[in-house]
């Protein structure tokens, strides 16, 4: 077995939830050669999700929520290089180079490099002080410092996703002022039906949140400090700190120089697999296949990143497996968890249960016409749990019965007679 | 120390020991197989279901509502299972075994 042998060397860029899983799952699968990680962020890998969820409303932040602690990394001989830009690669003489200008050759080559946020075009946010994306530890240390320093902690966060709504919880726990303004007509606009954001908007108006929907941002103006961003509505908002949480971007670059085949990220097959037989790719730079949903994807969760991982390690070491899963996420913001399961794209009904006796315990299960294609659960982990076996099984639910509340969510109680 | 012993879906047993954290946090750093902690250990993703022993219960605790609701029609549920990044690590725990559902 080839994998076994201790002399080939596996490089990986990107050490985050991809990168770092599959390093470990790589040397679980038998790989007994060297596995170099390099990632230009400093930082020992952490999980990304708290950033703007418990980490940013922390008053103590000494504690990084590490993906792995380091004498893991030394167990496993695995080498992290932190604070280490790849600037190309060559898929000829199997090399990656370093800025810098250094060399490494590899036997296999993994691409975990994720996205970064989008950088909107608004007039005047470069220059802007005090203006933050949200993706990295740094930028979260950012956004705490600014805050701490500013008399009046007005917040302005641009866009309503799950960052900006994330973002918008956790710094108003933080005692911050905060509006958020959403382009669109209602925020979450892209990943959710109606009813959610509906749900969403009154969450945030319920903890004292601006959110507005329908702000097209197109300037920001600075003076002494302060800015102001004005909306083409001719609104404008004043702010210390301003959050722009607008959506990602894939980190191609490397993949484009390389020659990898790219369509809205790096195209894989169902092991992870580029076009290049050395050069896999995983996480959230890739556009896959799901085998379920019977088309491309490109996904921005931890699920996929780890689960892609694995497929990946195994892949490598000779161990075929297909990437097959119903994708998951999830999103916490005050006292309200939302788990969603599946992809809700090309949806054509929706049926909605609040729970009797419990207006916060809700979820919205997504049909194109009678398969379920997504449910979006608000605490409520038993419509989460059984949507995901109802899906996986491709279960034909009994609609009528889904919708009557006062049939309580089981097994067996949406099943057709 | 707080010593805690996982036994595996290969039974293989493994004391671990720690002071801090949560009991998933623990199994990851000790490469518990079985256990990942996707989610970080907020209670999303099931991947820290652990089933304990009926003498240890009442030492552990039953799970809140949102963790019992994740684990109610879990493929590999017990009437002992928790989700392990819902239990601290701390002298309460002290010696208990948990046996990795998954
Ligand atoms: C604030 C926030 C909250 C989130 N919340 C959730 C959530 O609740 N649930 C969920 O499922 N997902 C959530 N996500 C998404 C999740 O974090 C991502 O899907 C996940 O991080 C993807 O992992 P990845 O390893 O593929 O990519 P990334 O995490 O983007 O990592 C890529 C790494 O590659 C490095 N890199 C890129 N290019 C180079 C290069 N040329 N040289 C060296 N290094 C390079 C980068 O520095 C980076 O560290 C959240 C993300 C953010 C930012
Ligand atoms: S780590 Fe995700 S539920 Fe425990």
């Amino acid at each position: 077995m080839t994998e076994a042998a201790s002399n080939k060397t596996c490089i990986v860029i990107g050490a985050s939830h991809a990168g770092v899983n599959f390093a470990f799952a790589l040397r679980r699968n038998g790989w007994a050669g060297e596995i170099l990680v390099y990632d230009s962020d400093p930082e020992l890998p952490y999980h990304r999700p708290p950033l703007s969820k418990g980490y940013l409303s922390a008053q103590d932040n000494s504690q990084l929520d590490l993906l792995f602690p380091k004498e893991n990394y030394e167990s496993e001989n695995i080498t992290l290089n932190l604070g280490k830009k790849v600037i190309a690669i060559d898929k000829l003489l199997k090399t990656i180079e370093l800025s810098g200008g250094s060399k490494q050759g590899y036997d296999t080559l993994v691409l975990a490099s994720g996205a970064r946020p989008i950088v909107p075009k608004i007039d005047g946010l470069q220059g802007a002080k005090n203006v933050f994306s949200l993706r990295t530890f740094g930028h979260t240390v950012g956004i705490q410092r600014a805050l701490l320093a500013s008399v009046n902690k007005r917040v302005v966060i641009i866009g309503g996703g799950y960052i900006g709504l994330e973002t918008a919880a956790s710094l108003k726990k933080a005692g911050a002022n905060v509006v958020v303004l959403e382009r669109e007509k209602r925020v979450l606009e892209r990943v959710t039906a109606p009813e959610m954001s509906v749900f969403f908007k009154d969450l945030h108006h319920a903890n004292g949140v601006d959110l507005l929907t329908s702000k097209n941002v197109i300037s920001i103006e600075n003076s002494s400090g302060v800015s102001t961003v004005i909306c083409d509505d001719k609104t404008s908002y004043e702010a210390d700190v301003i959050v722009v949480g607008v959506g990602i971007e894939v980190n191609t670059e490397l993949a484009a120089q390389a020659g990898l085949e790219l369509e809205n990220g790096i195209k894989v097959s169902t092991s992870a697999k580029t076009n290049d037989a050395h050069i896999y790719a995983i996480g959230d730079c890739t556009f896959h296949y799901n085998q379920h949903y019977k088309r491309y994807i490109r996904l921005e969760s931890v699920q996929n990143a780890v689960d892609q991982a694995k497929v990946a390690a195994a892949a490598i070491c000779g161990n075929e497996v297909n990437y097959d899963v119903i994708p998951w996420f999830w999103s916490d913001q005050y006292d309200v968890k939302l788990q969603m399961v599946g992809l809700s794209q090309g949806y054509n009904n929706v049926i909605k249960r609040i729970e009797l006796g419990n207006e916060k315990c809700q979820s919205v299960w997504y049909f194109r016409d009678d398969d379920l294609l997504a449910v979006d659960a608000v605490n409520n982990g038993k419509a989460y749990v059984l949507g995901t076996r109802f899906i996986k099984g491709k279960q034909i639910l009994d609609k009528s019965k889904l919708k009557d509340v006062s049939i309580p969510i089981k097994p067996t109680s949406f099943l057709l007679d | 120390m707080t010593k805690i012993t996982f036994i595996t879906q290969d039974n293989e047993s493994i004391i671990v020991e720690g002071n801090s954290g949560n009991v998933m946090e623990l199994a990851v750093q000790n490469k518990i197989k079985g256990i990942e902690g996707n989610c970080g250990g907020v209670c999303s993703c099931a991947t820290c279901h652990v089933h304990v022993q009926p003498e240890d219960w009442d030492r552990v605790g039953a799970p809140s509502t949102l963790e019992s609701d994740m684990l109610e029609f879990d493929d590999h549920v017990s009437e002992y299972s928790r989700l392990c990044c819902q239990i601290n690590v701390d002298d309460t725990i002290d010696g208990i075994v948990l046996k990795v559902a998954n």
